[in-house]
């Protein structure tokens, strides 16, 4: 898909002119966008450029001062946060946040919560839906692992993983959520270059086999060059800049926002 | 990212070794108490004056039974403070609620209903007030409780963990305040106030059936009312009641909901950005709880025959707390065994303990006051030492092996 054929496709997620105050500070400035259907987008931008924070918007995590989010046609915008998931909006964290004592199928099955219907009645019971559920969940988290590639890991403790493996455990347990929408915060992080480059093609086995829209913050542009369809820069919490990723690498704005900061923080070194 | 190292040949699953070991730790839990009940019924009656004695000192069947109301409502604190790893200090609130439950509908307390209402009651006939056999007063009772626990939980489970602990706190404070006032609310009795309910109808195990049953020379109440000295088909029932409570306990822990709990646990943000809704998923822990503190509250007042709101104090909830971190925060074997083992302590060990010392060397130090001294003492040193209780979950044990043995790499790395 071009960025030009994107344009017409119907949107996966709408963030239409969000603003994000912390007291003084605004962390977010008056951002408008969208994810469309089935495609890999990129939010880049400088250290402290409000994407983590624009992100725990789409999520329901912090309420935005003004604006509001669809998701497909649905306006979510101040929804409390396991609704907002429930409705098929998952996301990774950029601090990995695992259930640490819980094995890796378990953390998937959390997020089938949503998912499974069985009361307290029927747990104590262990009536034949109830029953039917686990197994379908347990199988169904079993996929999961496979489908991330470490099935093989199902039993263990969450903790116990690999650094590596514990990144794909947490796209796992987000893909559990059956979600439209998938929020990756920074997944790359701690990833040596090879250990990258698979990565670009796992998120588009995600988007292929999944069938869901990827919304990615990324700080590796070699990544995001090769991932995104269309790119997203914040510098500041506004946006400067949109477009696939030729536009963007030949941005005069993005360059002088990253070159800016890089030679401050290389001077600070 | 898809290359896949060869399928290691793991031992079991981890479920089934879990599954393997409560079935390991159900059948002592049943073996012990139907030896305690052999024990008591057949054994004891024919031992020697002198066994006797002993036993009627340390061991006597009334303090075991206590202790059985313990770990009733140490297992119920535990689904709060140990699977959902919310810290409740008011736990003696449901218990309290427990016990005017099975004051109310167990007595002649409503004695403006003068004929009585009578569902299968073990009461003799014809008196007034509301006569309910017990078995479904437990469950009335669990009921209400539950139904509170939403009350009391739902304003305060928003609050963080810390603000969270002292508004249980407070509800644990209040509840039985209300019981002690009660006497007069908008000219009406609902608790007698200080003068409690007493006596309580007399229970039966079961509504129908002979009175007793022979064996050998011990007869075995059926339907009989039980009396204050019938402790032994007291033991059997609440017995019965804990196994119930560690049941569901058990069941609860496997499904969906005991998976939301330790999510809660582990990761609260986490856990509601995976779906799981915090407030109705940590009142469904409190409810739980309250339910079992309900099953408590009901079984210690059929036990004391009687209901007193001065008896519901602050020091209940922290031992029920001390308990569960004895035992092992999160595994229901552990607090059992915390639970027995800290109440016969207090009601019993202690005492015995000092009566014996103050004869052997005509001292005359009274050791139970030191009580609270000791339990301040065990929960500080299993803080220092042993953190996971006695019998951590597998969970919680994980960690520690997993601590000492990064440790062991770490100095192999040194060596290296
Ligand atoms: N809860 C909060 N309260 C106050 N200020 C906040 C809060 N969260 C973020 N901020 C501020 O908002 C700004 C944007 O932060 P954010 O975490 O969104 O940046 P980011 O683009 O994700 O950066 P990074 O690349 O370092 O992850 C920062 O100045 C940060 O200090
Ligand atoms: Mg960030």
């Amino acid at each position: 898909m071009t960025a030009a054929s994107l344009e017409t496709t119907k949107a996966a997620l709408t963030a239409d002119n969000i603003m994000v105050r912390f007291g003084g500070l605004v962390a977010v400035k008056g951002v408008t966008f969208t994810i469309p259907d089935q495609s890999i987008v990129s939010l880049i931008g400088p250290n402290g450029a409000g994407k983590t924070t624009f992100f725990n918007v789409l999520t329901g995590l912090y309420r935005p001062t003004t604006g509001t989010v669809k998701l497909g046609e649905l306006d979510i915008t101040g929804q409390s946060p396991h609704k907002i998931a429930s409705l098929g909006l998952g996301r990774t964290f950029q601090n990995i946040r695992l259930f640490g004592l819980m094995t890796a199928a378990e953390n998937v099955m959390v997020a089938m919560h949503s998912h499974t219907t069985s009361n307290i009645l029927q747990i104590v019971g262990r009536t034949r839906h109830q029953r039917r559920e686990e197994k379908d969940s347990r199988e169904f988290a079993q996929e999961m692992l496979d489908f991330v590639g470490i099935g093989r890991h199902a039993d263990e403790y969450a903790r116990n993983l690999s650094y590596g493996d514990q990144r794909r455990l947490e796209v796992a347990r987000a893909l559990a959520l059956r979600p439209q929408v998938l929020l990756l915060d920074e997944p790359t992080a701690g990833m040596n270059p090879q250990e990258s480059a698979v990565f670009v093609d796992f998120v588009h086995r995600v988007r292929d086999e999944q069938k869901v829209s990827v919304l990615l913050i990324e700080h590796d542009m070699s990544v995001v060059m090769r991932v995104s369809e269309r790119i997203t820069v914040l510098d500041q919490g506004e946006k400067i800049a949109e477009g696939g990723p030729d536009d963007i690498r030949n941005n005069p704005r993005v360059v002088e926002a990253y070159l800016g900061r890089t030679g401050t923080e290389g001077s600070a070194r | 990212m898809s290359v896949r190292a060869p399928e290691v040949v793991s031992s079991k699953p981890k479920s089934d070794l879990a599954a393997n070991h409560t079935r390991k730790w159900a059948l002592w839990f049943a073996g012990i108490a139907i030896a305690g009940w052999l024990f008591y019924t057949f054994l004891v009656p024919n031992l020697g004056s002198g066994p006797q004695l002993f036993i009627r000192q340390w061991m006597p069947l009334g303090s075991i039974n206590e202790a059985l109301v313990w770990v009733i409502c140490a297992v119920g604190l535990n689904i709060v403070v140990g699977y959902a790893g919310l810290l409740d200090l008011g736990f003696v609130a449901f218990w309290a609620i427990g016990g005017y439950t099975a004051g109310w509908i167990m007595s002649t307390f409503f004695n403006q209903i003068e004929n009585g209402f009578y569902f299968l009651s073990a009461a003799p006939p014809n008196q007034p007030g509301i006569h309910i056999n017990w078995w479904i007063v437990l469950i009335v009772a669990g009921c209400v409780c539950a139904f509170s626990g939403i009350i009391i939980g739902a304003p305060t489970l928003r609050l963080k963990s810390d603000y969270l602990a002292l508004v249980t706190l407070g509800f644990g404070e209040i509840i039985p305040q209300v019981f002690l006032n009660g006497e007069n609310i908008a000219g009406f009795n609902f608790t007698n106030g200080a003068k409690g309910i007493a006596p309580l109808d007399p229970v039966a195990a079961l509504p129908f059936g002979p009175a007793t049953v022979a064996i050998g020379n011990a007869q075995i109440a059926i339907s009989k009312p039980l009396g204050p000295f019938d402790v032994t088909a007291k033991y059997a029932m609440f017995v019965l009641v804990a196994a119930f409570a560690v049941f569901v306990s058990l069941r609860i822990r496997e499904g969906r909901l005991g998976r939301a709990w330790l999510a809660i646990r582990e990761d609260e943000l986490a856990a509601s950005m995976m779906g799981v809704p915090l407030m109705q998923s940590k009142l469904a822990a409190y409810a739980v709880g309250a339910f079992m503190g309900g099953l408590g509250g009901v079984v210690y007042a059929v036990h004391n025959n009687s209901v007193f709101a001065d008896r519901f104090n602050f020091s209940i909830s922290i031992i029920l707390l001390a308990m569960v971190v004895l035992g092992g925060m999160g595994n229901v074997w552990g607090v059992i065994v915390g639970a027995l083992l800290l109440a016969w302590f207090n009601s019993t060990g202690l005492p015995q303990f000092g009566s014996s010392f103050n004869s052997q060397f005509g001292t005359d130090i009274n050791f139970p006051s030191f009580n609270y001294l000791i339990f301040g003492a065990i929960l500080v040193l299993m803080m220092l030492f042993r953190r996971e209780g006695l019998f951590p979950e597998t969970r919680t044990r994980q960690v520690l092996q997993e601590a000492e043995r990064s440790d062991a790499e770490e100095l192999d790395g040194g060596e290296a």
